[in-house]
């Protein structure tokens, strides 16, 4: 097969948006299933910092039940910080990065569909995973699904705040304390307005308003986060 | 010392600034539309380092550019400028007439480079890093994958994570790449870097097809490339100055 013939069966046109996202998606979770420490290692931080809260406050139910809400995210927000270190490094390092950026599509695209890849794989599993976490804390069965709501609304909003500070310190090297600078004082709305979530969801309360605004900062962060993201990749590509 | 690019063979023994190649290598007569790389008087610093200093060049469909130089000269630099990855201070390029910067999307869709190292996964296998890599620029199916690595004698392997590859075969394996993109504009750095004598057979190959249907090459090594019927010109960037000085 010579190159020209290629050119002729290869040039039906370019890939469309979404199938971009798709192979993104497939490719990550791929991946991601390989190198299966990265995708445990925020959840067992996550399940390692709730559990070990008992033991250092109290047994009681009702005391643990109190402070609940703050444990499980603040937990969520160290655990997705966690993992937000990998969202562009190894595809930095191994140059899939300036691919991404040389293909000739939207670059905000493509990060856009990557940062919804790493919340596929990060976000979802705190969030089916904090409800658990919740039992050992002695949340009512009945705030179950208040918690995986706030929580997989929040680390939307998490991931895409994050994303700008991964692609910002793409460039430094052992960039966690840098990465961590910049996302915590962003992320504050997210952890105070998800946490009021929670706490109302446990006390059985109507949990929407806190749920809404935590659903404005994600939007905001969708329809922001991916350009800033874009324009600092192009300047770290430099 | 100071930075210099000239042009030497084939078109004549004395050496030229890059500046002037405009003028000695004219683009060929016809619609702006046809493949034509310009680079115009590129100046860029990288800290106190002047590393392109006025570069320029011209390349019309078909032909083949050589940078050669030692290192440090500024060879990657200036392939990663040409990408349009790298903003230079100065001077700019041109793709089909038009600034790139105009419509940088457009011109990296036309644009195949492979760097240094190939962009694989090592985790995934050739056919999977080849799916994503050029499947999100171009609609593609597994049979033509299948092709391409068949093409570049890489099918025994396909199927092997690439972490257990050789450099060689990595290397292969982003031939196979550059293929698929089937894009008119290859900038290579150090494409022969690995491959064994029959890889670099097959690289010859490829560039001399690549030229002769009307595509262009720019390719960065310090060694001849193993073009059979492609008249490869070379560029000489020598080492930029290092003292920071204004040229």
């Amino acid at each position: 097969m010579s190159s020209s013939a290629l050119e002729v069966s290869t040039r039906r046109g370019a890939t469309s948006f979404f199938e971009v996202a798709r192979l993104m998606l497939a490719r990550d979770i791929r991946l991601a299933l390989r190198k299966r420490g990265q995708l445990v290692q925020p959840l067992a931080f996550f399940a390692i910092v709730t559990t070990l809260f008992p033991l250092g406050i109290s047994p009681e139910l009702s005391r643990l039940r109190e402070v609940a809400p703050g444990v499980l995210w603040v937990a969520a927000l160290l655990s997705s910080l966690l993992a937000l270190e990998f969202l562009f490094r190894d595809d930095a390092q191994d140059g899939t990065l300036e691919q991404h950026v040389l293909s000739g599509q939207s670059l905000t695209w493509m990060l856009f569909a990557k940062t919804a890849a790493h919340w596929v794989l990060t976000g979802v599993p705190l969030a089916l995973m904090a409800p658990l976490a919740g039992m050992s804390l002695g949340v009512p069965a009945s705030s179950i699904g208040g918690i995986i709501l706030s929580v997989a609304l929040g680390t939307v909003a998490l991931s895409l705040i994050g994303s700008v500070g991964a692609a910002l310190t793409l460039g430094v090297k052992r960039n966690g304390a840098l990465l961590s600078l910049l996302t915590l004082p962003l992320s504050m709305p997210v952890l105070i307005f998800g946490a009021r979530a929670t706490e109302l969801a446990i006390k059985g309360e109507g949990f929407a308003a806190p749920l809404y605004l935590l659903g404005a900062i994600a939007v905001l962060g969708i329809t922001l986060a991916p350009l800033a993201t874009a324009m600092a990749v192009r300047i770290n590509m430099e | 010392m100071v930075a210099q690019s000239v042009d030497t063979s084939p078109y004549g023994g004395k050496p030229l600034n890059l500046r002037d190649s405009a003028a000695i290598f004219p683009m060929s007569a016809g619609p702006m539309s046809q493949p034509c790389l310009q680079a115009e008087n590129l100046h860029l610093w990288r800290g106190d380092h002047h590393v392109l200093r006025g570069v320029g060049l011209t390349l019309s469909a078909g032909e083949c550019l050589q940078v050669a130089g030692s290192n440090g000269a500024g060879k990657t630099s200036l392939l990663r400028t040409l990408t349009g990855l790298m903003y230079p201070e100065e001077g700019r390029v041109l793709w089909r007439g038009a600034d790139i910067r105009r419509d940088l999307a457009g011109f990296h869709a036309d644009l195949a480079y492979i760097g240094h190292e190939p962009p694989l996964k090592s985790d995934l296998t050739p056919r999977e890093n080849l799916r994503y890599w050029v499947g999100v620029r171009r609609e593609l199916s597994g049979t033509l994958v299948d092709q391409a690595l068949e093409r570049v004698g890489a099918t025994n392997y396909r199927q092997r994570a690439v972490r257990t590859l050789s450099a060689g075969q990595k290397r292969r394996v982003a031939l196979a790449g550059l293929l698929l993109m089937a894009a008119p504009l290859w900038l290579l750095d150090e494409p022969t870097t690995h491959l064994d004598a029959e890889g670099q057979r097959l690289l010859g190959v490829l560039i001399d097809e690549q030229t002769a249907g009307g595509g262009l090459v720019v390719a960065a090594t310090h060694q001849a490339l193993p073009v059979v019927r492609t008249l490869a010109r070379r560029v000489e960037l020598n080492a930029p100055d290092l003292s920071g000085a204004p040229p």
